[in-house]
Order: structure tokens, then sequence, then C-alpha cells
């Protein structure tokens, strides 16, 4: 069965399947949702069978696959998953045909047909699936920037009013970091061919370079650069809350809860075991950034009087703590950090949707606009408080178990950053509570006086949307270990590579527990 | 101290936990369709762990190991970091779980006629029962990670319960508030957990408890200053006190539960079972007995200028948890008085709070004592067990207050010394205050002439309220002396604090304190009936008050050092951040943007479209590039 | 005769050339120019391949016949459908193709 080319596949049927929704004819969007619903869920099949075929104790690279692809220049089409790729795998299996149930209903501007968003939708997912699987540099860069061409349209053509700006903004920005990090990779190229007589793309091949250290700086930055922006880190942020607030409810979910995520998987998957001393000389400054952004977005956060933004200010608060932990270069930090990949893709994910509902049901962006929704949507509101408590990382929800990695990780590197992120704690509760207050509680006011009619509760469909993620909250919130028994090994090897503290070496002890954790 | 795993009953202690988590599940899944029998199943599950909890208390009292462990499942294992979700039963716990299913038991019945008209008291009764799961969690864990997730747990129940009539934007601001005071005193449990994982690489209380002296001091201090701040959080302790009067917006079964009885005493138990941490570090136990003096006389000044019955007793229970928490910081002589004050502060308190709400329930949701007035004729049983309760708080001699708060201030003043003398004096002060609120609250609500409003009709509660105001009744009663002189709680607790020490030398004989106290009691009786017994309480509060009243009336301002020094300036920041990210960060990004797009277009202005300018160009750069090639030649 | 005299004619025929693609409004004027340059080169590119006794210049100097008689053929076509249009040989008369 691990013979099967699961990761090819995976990027073949929704690519194949986008590309079938395309060619339907006009005005076949019911068939359209349809197609890419059960193309997302034969997608979510794959994953779960792929995490079945991974083996836990195994090797770092599994399910792999190599093609080669332009032989003179040693690119190979090579893929292959590791414990922090297949749980990335696993969240775009799940997050897709939420996305898909959830803009069933919606209408492109204009009444623009909704098909070719399905369609945008299932190649960006091929997209994704690739980025992660790659383990060839240039495969990864190519997808890196294919990724936005379906992400520009779906922001460009279905978003709110203002999507053309946004979407320009969202690519070119994006771009600029992927090019900076072009240069990079050729140069690792470079840097390959000078020492082992022949280059090559390959990953494993260029985590056993010795590369000069002032070289190394170098390319470190360009890689850096792109990450920090696709992440985004504070001062590179600004592309985001333009970005998620303009795109349509599905397309923001995927934005921030798994393209944002391609930034911080470079910083583990990349940065570190590629250039491990300039990860080192570098890291303070990358901390700076981080506990900043943590601090900074969380207040811009409290500001913010759009609901869309609020939420990606929130996302970016969140991508300075992973960032904490990436850079912590221990265990315990780097494993809380994949997981806060996944879990911030599920509550946040979750976030935005409920966040979408409430608008769908207002027609407002403005927090000013609603109060009161409580009264007339119970069930709304309790999920929207779930969805704040998660983001807030309460514990029993999932978050809190990767921000207390992450905390309790970087805590030995770099105690004065980990105890000013925690602080972030009390600024993540604020920001949270204030809007669930503005928008939920006190008497019926603005516009749920205005349209009574449309405040009304959860429906079933919404119900299927937001059920999944809720049980993935709590239940990854109460029991976690199976995620990260999956994450540990790989990101112990990294931590050898970066030639980390004894806390990086350790889970060789550590390991019959977690599997113990697993049965 | 060394564990045992759990066997028989004992092993089954996660259902303690378990059972008032499916009832709150149910509850919250099950929707409308639970309506009619939900609150049954709520107290069903709660009056099963009750019970539970006593049958498992009798076994663990038959054990000659008394500290059992129950191991659940591996919670987070990655790198060096092992936290197993396990759960502790030992005397402590038992003490606690014993508080929270009993008084909680009794709540949950009591809230059946207290809610009766709520449509949502299936949601109320959900809150509740995940209450009482997450308290219990906090309690019954056996590492600071599990003490923290159901510290948070209960946080969030209060946030819920205080929020529970949303509709209110009074209410939802209090919970905010309570969860974001109580978020900065999480910070501090954090970051207390992380020192312990990096210097110790453990969170379990074995692991912690039992290295302490492996601990540099600073350390040691450090962490007993987190663990502090954290308790203080949680119970309303100085200076994070000023939540806890604003909670009062929900409903009163939940201020009689969380906010009196169990969940702000979550401090006291903190530092109990850190005990260890806090004996090897005299600075920390310093500081705990600051912050406990403190807040003693904060909550006591505070409760005699509020006309709300509702936040007169919370000010109380800020200043009572003060005087455990004094206890707590006087080292080892004061960790069982200070468990014995908390327990019978549970039924007291938790008695006076479900008297304020019959007394609300019979007069129109009225919580301004100017509007009461003569309802001791028109409420008997209210007025008996409210009065039963208030002269437990108060001290009165033989009764449960006399004797736990009494222990307390003898080993106030047997610390000896200047400082002994002080911490006795604040507490016998801090009684003296407490004489006088409770006295006023007494006499403005049950004596004198009625000052209702029109059209409300007081009358008594139903019994379904009154049983469990007399069952605390008889706890107020009893249970001091119980604890003191029957059942001795020193000795049922020794396997965790040690045995009790015999008496030595008092510095103060205690009769002689039990006479001081008692008549510093007295003197606060009698001046409460000089100001407010004899003479007719004006319906309005005058506004012409002397200083140190105004000061009282604003809970010595409290609130307005938070506005002042954290949230204008926060919100000021706020605004401005949002306008540097707009205009600066933004700003610059689309700057570059539009200058590169002006330069471009500006460049462009350069192709005029005449071929002779182009070929001018050509020739200059021909020139150029020659030249450049004979410089480089030469 | 010395190479310098050869040089010199060249430079010179250059110069003219290159002053009247420069100052010379007319299209046809300015081709004759542009030819003027190219048959400089040639003679350069002659001079130098007869110095120093190899063909490779002469070969370059063909090449640049060829190209040269391919660019009036199209460079002729394009003035004649300009002068058609717009009734004018003048080159600043033909500036459509800015900004």
């Amino acid at each position: 069965m691990s013979d099967f080319p699961w990761l090819l596949t995976m990027i073949a049927v929704p690519a194949v399947g986008g590309a079938v929704v395309a060619a339907l004819p006009r005005g076949r969007d019911a068939q359209a949702k349809v197609v890419a619903l059960a193309v997302s869920l034969v997608v979510l099949v794959l994953a779960v069978l792929a995490t079945v075929a991974f083996d836990v104790g195994g090797e770092r690279f599994q399910l792999a696959t190599s093609v080669s692809w332009i032989p003179a220049f040693g690119v190979d089409f090579a893929l292959g998953v590791d414990g922090i790729a297949l749980v990335m795998l696993l969240l775009i299996g799940v997050l897709v045909p939420v996305v898909v149930v959830a803009s069933w209903r919606d209408t492109g501007p204009g009444g623009r047909p909704m098909k070719a968003y399905f369609a945008w939708l299932l190649v960006l997912e091929a997209m994704m699936v690739g980025v992660f699987v790659a383990t060839d540099v240039f495969l990864f860069y190519v997808f890196f920037e294919a990724m936005l061409v379906p992400m520009y349209f779906i922001i460009g053509s279905f978003g709110g009013p203002r999507r053309q700006y946004a979407a320009v903004k969202f690519f070119l920005y994006s771009l600029l970091g992927g090019l900076v990090m072009l240069a990079s990779v050729i140069g690792l190229y470079v840097v390959s061919n000078s020492q082992l007589g022949e280059g090559t793309f390959a990953f494993d091949a260029l985590r056993q370079l010795e590369i000069d250290p002032g070289v190394q700086k170098l390319l470190f930055l360009g890689f850096f650069i792109a990450f920090a922006i696709k992440a985004p880190l504070v001062p590179f942020h600004t592309w985001l809350p333009d970005s998620g607030a303009e795109a349509p409810i599905g397309g923001g979910v995927l934005l921030v809860g798994v393209l944002d995520k391609v930034g911080t998987f470079g910083f583990i998957r990349y940065c570190l075991p590629l250039f491990p001393d300039a990860a080192r000389d570098f890291a303070p400054y990358v901390l700076v950034l981080a506990v900043l952004g943590i601090g900074y977005a969380a207040l811009l956060a409290m500001g913010q009087s759009d609901l869309k933004r609020l939420v990606t200010y929130t996302s970016i608060a969140h991508f300075g703590f992973i960032a904490l932990g990436v850079f912590a270069f221990t265990t315990e930090g780097g494993t809380g950090a994949v997981l806060y990949m996944v879990n911030h893709g599920i509550s946040t994910g979750l976030l935005f949707l409920v966040v979408g509902m409430l608008i769908a049901r207002g027609g407002s962006r403005q927090i000013g606009d609603y109060g009161g929704v409580a009264t007339k949507a119970p069930l709304l509101a309790g999920v929207l408080l779930v969805a704040g408590l998660a983001s807030l990382a309460l514990p029993g929800t999932n978050s809190f178990v990767s921000e207390f990695l992450v905390l309790i990780g970087s805590f030995p590197t770099w105690p004065v950053a980990t105890v000013l992120a925690t602080v972030g704690i009390v600024l993540a509760a604020l920001y949270v509570l204030l809007m669930v207050q503005r928008t939920m509680h006190g008497p019926a006011r603005g516009l749920v006086l205005e349209k009574p009619g449309a405040f009304r509760d959860l429906g079933r469909r919404e119900l299927v949307v937001v059920a999944p993620l809720i049980a993935l909250v709590i239940g990854l919130g109460v029991y976690p270990q199976p995620l990260l028994a999956l994450i540990d090994p790989a990101v112990a090897a990294t931590m050898v590579d970066v030639g980390s503290d004894p806390a990086g070496t350790e889970p060789v002890t550590a390991e019959p527990t977690s599997e113990q954790g697993a049965d | 101290m060394e564990t045992v795993p759990a066997t028989g009953l004992l092993a089954a202690s996660w259902l303690l936990i378990a059972l008032p988590l499916a009832g709150a599940a149910v509850l919250l899944l099950g929707g409308k369709r639970t309506d009619r029998w939900g609150h049954l199943l709520a107290i069903g599950t709660v009056v099963a762990a009750f019970v539970l909890a006593v049958a498992s208390t009798v076994q663990l009292s038959g054990l000659t190991t008394k500290s059992v462990g129950v191991e659940l499942f591996t919670f987070i294992s990655t790198g060096q970091l092992d936290v197993t979700a396990g759960l502790l039963y030992d005397p402590l716990s038992a003490v606690f779980v014993l508080l929270i299913t009993g008084v909680g038991a009794l709540i949950h019945v009591y809230s059946v006629g207290y809610m009766a008209h709520d449509p949502a008291r299936r949601r109320f009764f959900a809150y509740l029962n995940l209450f009482v799961a997450a308290m219990l969690l906090l309690v019954l864990g056996d590492s600071f990670v599990a003490l923290y997730v159901g510290w948070e747990g209960v946080g969030l129940a209060s946030y819920l319960l205080i929020a529970f009539w949303y509709q209110r934007p009074a209410a939802a601001t209090a919970a905010k508030k309570a969860f974001v005071m109580n978020r900065v005193g999480d910070v501090g449990l954090a970051l207390a957990v992380f020192v312990m994982f990096v210097q110790l690489g453990t969170t379990s209380y074995a692991g912690v408890l039992g290295s302490v002296g492996l601990l540099a001091g600073g350390t040691v201090t450090a962490l007993g200053l987190l663990l502090l701040l954290g308790a203080c959080g949680k119970s309303g302790q100085f200076p994070l006190q000023a939540w806890l009067p604003d909670a009062m917006e929900g409903p009163t079964p939940v201020s009689a539960l969380i906010h009196a009885a169990t969940m702000v005493t979550a401090g006291v138990y903190l530092i109990a079972r850190s005990a260890p941490v806090f004996d090897a570090s005299p600075t920390a136990r310093t500081v705990v007995l600051v912050v406990g003096a403190i807040t003693i006389l904060i909550g006591a000044v505070a409760g005699c200028a509020f006309d709300d019955i509702k936040k007169v007793l919370a000010w109380s229970t800020v200043s009572q948890i003060g005087y455990m928490f004094l206890a707590v910081g006087l080292g080892p002589v004061g960790y069982v008085a200070a468990i014995a004050h908390l327990l019978t502060h549970g039924f007291f308190k938790a008695g006076l709070f479900l008297g304020a709400g019959s007394v609300m329930h019979g007069m129109g949701d009225q919580t301004d004592m100017r509007r009461f007035g003569g309802l001791a004729g028109r409420m008997k049983t209210t007025f008996v067990t409210f009065g039963l309760g208030y002269l437990a708080l108060i001290g009165f001699p033989f009764l449960s207050g006399y004797w736990t708060k009494d222990a307390i201030i003898e080993a106030a003043f047997d610390r000896g010394g200047v400082s002994g003398y002080l911490l006795g004096g604040v507490a016998v002060l801090g009684a003296g205050l407490t004489a006088f609120y409770m006295t006023r609250l007494m006499l403005m609500t049950f004596a004198g002439r009625p000052r209702w409003e029109d059209g409300v009709h007081p009358h008594e509660s139903p019994a379904v309220m009154t049983a469990p105001m007399v069952v605390l009744a008889v706890g107020s009663v009893a249970a001091g002396f119980l604890l003191v002189e029957v059942f001795p709680l020193a000795d049922w607790l020794a396997p965790v604090f040690g045995a009790p020490e015999e008496a030595t030398a008092h510095v103060v004989p205690p009769l002689a304190v039990s006479v001081l106290v008692t008549l510093v009691v007295a003197v606060g009786v009698l001046v409460a009936w000089l100001f407010v017994g004899r003479r007719e309480v004006p319906v309005v509060a005058p506004e012409r008050v002397s200083l140190p009243v105004r000061a009282a009336r604003n809970a010595l301002y409290a609130d307005t050092v938070n506005e002042t020094v954290f949230m204008r300036p926060g919100m000021w920041l706020t605004r401005a951040l949002v306008y540097v990210d707009n205009r600066g960060v933004d700003g610059l990004v689309n700057g570059i943007g539009a200058g590169l797009g002006g330069s471009s277009s500006r460049l462009g202005r350069t192709q005029t479209g005449f071929v002779r300018s182009y070929a001018l160009g050509m020739l200059g750069g021909a020139v150029l590039v020659a030249a450049a090639l004979l410089a480089v030649a030469s | 005769m010395s190479l310098t005299n050869y040089l010199v004619l060249a430079a010179v025929l250059f110069t003219i050339g290159a002053v009247g693609v420069l100052v010379r409004r007319n299209a046809i004027v300015v081709f004759m120019c542009i030819e003027l340059m190219l048959n400089s080169v040639n003679l350069t590119l002659v001079t130098f391949a007869r110095a120093t006794g190899t063909l490779d210049g002469q070969v370059i100097a063909f090449f640049v016949m060829v190209v040269a008689a391919a660019e009036v053929v199209v460079g002729l076509a394009i003035i004649m459908s300009i002068y058609r249009t717009r009734r004018s040989a003048s080159v600043d008369d033909a500036n459509l193709l800015k900004y």
C-alpha cells in the first residue's frame, strides 16, 4: 500500500477536478459545487489513508515519489512527506470540503457565476498540497509561486468591494518575496555545484552542505524574507488584512488557514536545516519581530472596526507565536509551532467562517453595526464564542496545547521574549472578548433591529460547516498526542540538523511514551 | 510524600469530573429537548459526584498512604516534556472535592427555584455543571498543568455565568473584566509552570514539590511570587481585586457557588498545594502576608460603604479570603487554619448569598439595601438562616467563624515581633469592620421600617430554595466546632502539611485573643447600631459625605487606577497604532508601490517618439562605452 | 598607402553619417546617412582585414552589406507607407510611438 503514489494522486486529483469543474458548461453552478465537494472529500480520504500508510517511527521522508524533471539543472519532481508536512495535508484535507460547503450559497459580485470559484478552489488545493510535499527546493519554489495564481483570481474575481486592489497587493507582495527566494534557490544550486561537483535541488542533499557563513547569511535572508512576507511577520504584514478582508469567506479561510502556514512551514523546513548557523545568528532579530508582532497585532486587532480585518490581525499575532516556537531551537518549541499551524488553521478557520456567517446575515463588516446578536441567534453567538476561546488559547481547546508548547519550549532559550509573549495572552483575551461583547452581547441594536428577519440562527448547512471544526477544536484540545507523535520525530530531526541543545536529541527516549499515547 | 496507584472506588475518581461534564455536554448539545428535565440531570450528576466523593474519602481515610494517584492518558509528550493527565486524591483535594460537590449540589437545588422563571434555565445548569467539572479538575489534577487547565476552565465558567444575562451591558462588561483580570493572574501561573519545567524538567506535583530543595533561592522566590500572582487573580486579592464585586452581575446562585464558596478560594488552594515552595522562600511568604493583610482592609472598608447587598457580601468575600491568604502566608502553622476558614467560609458565605438571593427573589430583584427594611417578619426562614450565617461570619462565640477566624488571628500574633503585632492588629481591625458592615447589612435589610418600592410584595421563597439555606445555616453553626474539636482538620491534613505542632509558647494567650476579638466585634456591632439601627435609613444615599466614605464607596479607587493606568493609555495606544499601521507601515508599502509607478511613468516621458533624439541617445551611449573602454585599456 | 589614411577616411565618413542622422529631418536623407555609416564601418573592416592578412573582416563586411540591403528594403517600404498616409517624409512627424 505504501508503493501507491499517494502524494502525486493528492496533487493530481484536485488539479484534474479543477479542470473538470472549469470545463463544465456555463450556468452549471450546481454541478460545479457537487464535483468540488466530491473531489475535496476524495482528497481528505487520501490524506487520511496517507497518514495510515505513514510509519511514525520510520525514516524522515516517506511515501516518496521522484521523477526527473529538468535533468540539465538536476531538478526532480520529487515528493515526500515527513510528520510536519503530513499534518498540514490533513489540515488541507479537512478545510477544503468545509470551505466548499461554507461557500455553497455564496454569490459572486454582480451575479458572477460561481463555477470558476470552485474550479480555482480545487486548483488552489492542488498547489497547496504540492508546496507541502515537494522535497525538491526548485519544485517547492514552483508551487510556492503557482499557488498565488488561483488565490489571485479568488480574491480578485469573487472578493469584496476593493478586491482588485487587494488581489494586486497580495500578488505583488508575495511575488516580491518569491523572487528574492528564487535568487537564494539558485544560490543554493551554485553552492551545491561547487561542493558536490554536480548541482542539485534535492532537499536531502542540500541539507548536508557546509555553507560558508557569509554566503549562508545571504541565502538565509532570501528564504527568510519570502517566508516572513508569506507568514506574515510584522512589519511585512499589511497585505494580509486587505486580502483577508476583501477575500470571499472561503478563500479567506484558506488564505489565513493554510496559505500563510507555508511561510512558517518554510521557516522550520528550509531556513533552519539548510542554514543552521545563519538561523542562529539571525534568531534574536527574528525573535524581536515575533514578539513585537504578538503585541502589536493584538493591539491592532483591538482597534479594528472591521470584523474580517480583526480576524486577520489576530492571525498575525498568532504567527508571532509560531515564529517564536520555530526559532526557539527546542523540540518542544518546534513541535508546538507545527501543532500551532494546524490548530490555528482550525480555530481561525472556524472564527473566519462564523464571522462570515454573521456578515452574511447583516451584510456589513463593521463591528459597530451589530450588537445583541445573541438575543436572536444564540447558537451563532455560542459558536463565535467557542471559536474566540480557541483563538485565545483557552485550555481544553486545541490552541492551548500548541501555545503552551511554544512558550514552554522557548522559555529556556529566550526567557525575556517568552515572558513578553506570555503577556500577549492577556491581550488575546481582550480582543476576543471585546469582539464577542460588541457584536453578541447587550440589547439588540443596529442592523439587528433594522433587519429582524435576517438574524435567524444557524441553519443545517452551517451546522455541518462548523460541527467538524468544533469537534476538532475540542478533540485536539483534550487529546493532542496523536498529532504530536507525528510531528515530534520530524521536528527532532530538524533540531539535529540545527545542532540544537540536548532537548533536540532527547525524543529518542521520549518516543516510546508518545507511541504509547497514540494507542 | 509518596503516592500509590488508586484502587477500588478511588480508581474511578475521574468520574467525579466526567459526570458533571457529561451533564453539561448533554444540556448544551441536547438543545430545547432537554428543557423539561435538564435541571434534574444537572442536579443528579452533582449529587452523584458528591456521593462518590464521600465514598472515596471514606476509602481514603482507611488507607495507610493517604495519597492516591490515577493516571489517565498521555496529554502532551514531546521532546523532554511529558505531561500525563492524572488525578491526585489526597486529604487536601478530598476536602475540596467534598466542599465543591456538597455546596455545589445544594446550590444546584436552590437554583431550580431561583431560576424557575428564566427561559434559559437549561443553559444556566449546563454552565453550572461545567463549572463543577472544571473546579474538580482544578483540585484533583496531579500536576500544575492539570491545575492550569482547571484554573482557566473555572475562569471560563465564571465568564459564562457572569454574562448569563448577556442582554445587560453591565453583565457583559463585568464578565469580560473578570476574565481579563483573571488572565493577568494566569500569566503568572503559566510562567511559574515554565520555570518549573526549565528548572526541574517536570510539572507534576510529585516532581516539583519534592525537588524544591534543589532550586536556587532566587528561583524559589520567583516561583512563589508567580504562583501568588496567579492566586491573586483568581481569588480577587490585591491588586487584582476589582473584578470580584462586578462579578455580582451574575445570577445569585453563581455568586454563592463561584464567587464565594469555591472558585475564588482556588488561590488559597494553589498556595497551600505549593506549600513546599513557600516554605522554602520567606520572601514570597512575606509578600503573601502583605497581600492578605492589605486585602483584608480593602475588602472590609469597601464593604462598609456599599448599598448593594450582593456587593457588600462580595467585598466581605474579598476580605475573608484575605484572612486565608494571611494564614497561608504564615507558613506551616497557618495552612490548616486557612483551609478550615475556607471551609467554614464556604458554608456561611454561600448561605448568606443564597439568603440574599432569597431576599431579591421576594423583592423583585431589588439589590439596593436602602429599599429593604423590615423583612424579618415577612421572610422568617430567610431571616433566621441569614442571621445564623451573619453570626458565623462576624465570629459570634462558638459559631463557625469564631473557631476558624480566631485561629488565624492567634497564628498572626504568634508570628511574634513587630510584624506579628501588626498583622494581628490588622486581622483584629478587620474583624471589627466585618462586624460593622455585616450588622449594617442585617439592620438595613431585616430591621427598621419597610422602605420598599411600590408594588413590591415580599414573600418567603419556595422550599426548594429555603432547604439548601437551612442546610448551609446548620453548617455555619456547627462546621467550625466540628472541624476544630470533633474531627480535627489538622489531623486529617497532616499527611499533606505535616503533623500539627504542639502548642508552643503563645505570644498572646489564645483566651486573650478570643476576648479581644469578641470585644472588638461587639464594638463593631454597636457602632453599626448607632449609625444605622437607631435612625431612619434614607432611601437615597446621602451625597455629601466625608472623604473616607467617598473613598470607600469607590472601593478605594482601584477601578480608577486601573482605568487611568491601563485602560485609557491602552485605548490611546491602540488608536495610535491603528493609525501608524494604516498610514505608516501600510503607507510605506503603498508608497513604494506608488513611487515605483510614478517614477516609471515619469521615465516613460523621455520616450518622445522623435527618432533623432533616440539616435542622439544611442550616440551618447556609444561614446560613453568607447570612453570607458579606453579608460580601462590605458 | 598607410593604414591611417583609410581609417581617417572611415572616421570622417562615419562622422558625416552620424551628424546627418542627427540633424536632417528627411527620412530618405537620414537613411542615406545610415548607409554612409555602415559603409564607413565596412571600410574599416576591410582595412584591418587587409592589414592583418585575414579574411574575417572581409566576410563580416559582406554580412553587413547583405543586412544593409535587407534593411533598405524594409526601411524604404516603411518610409513609403508613412509618406503615403502623412504626405511627409520628415522623421519628426512620425512620433506617434511614444510613452
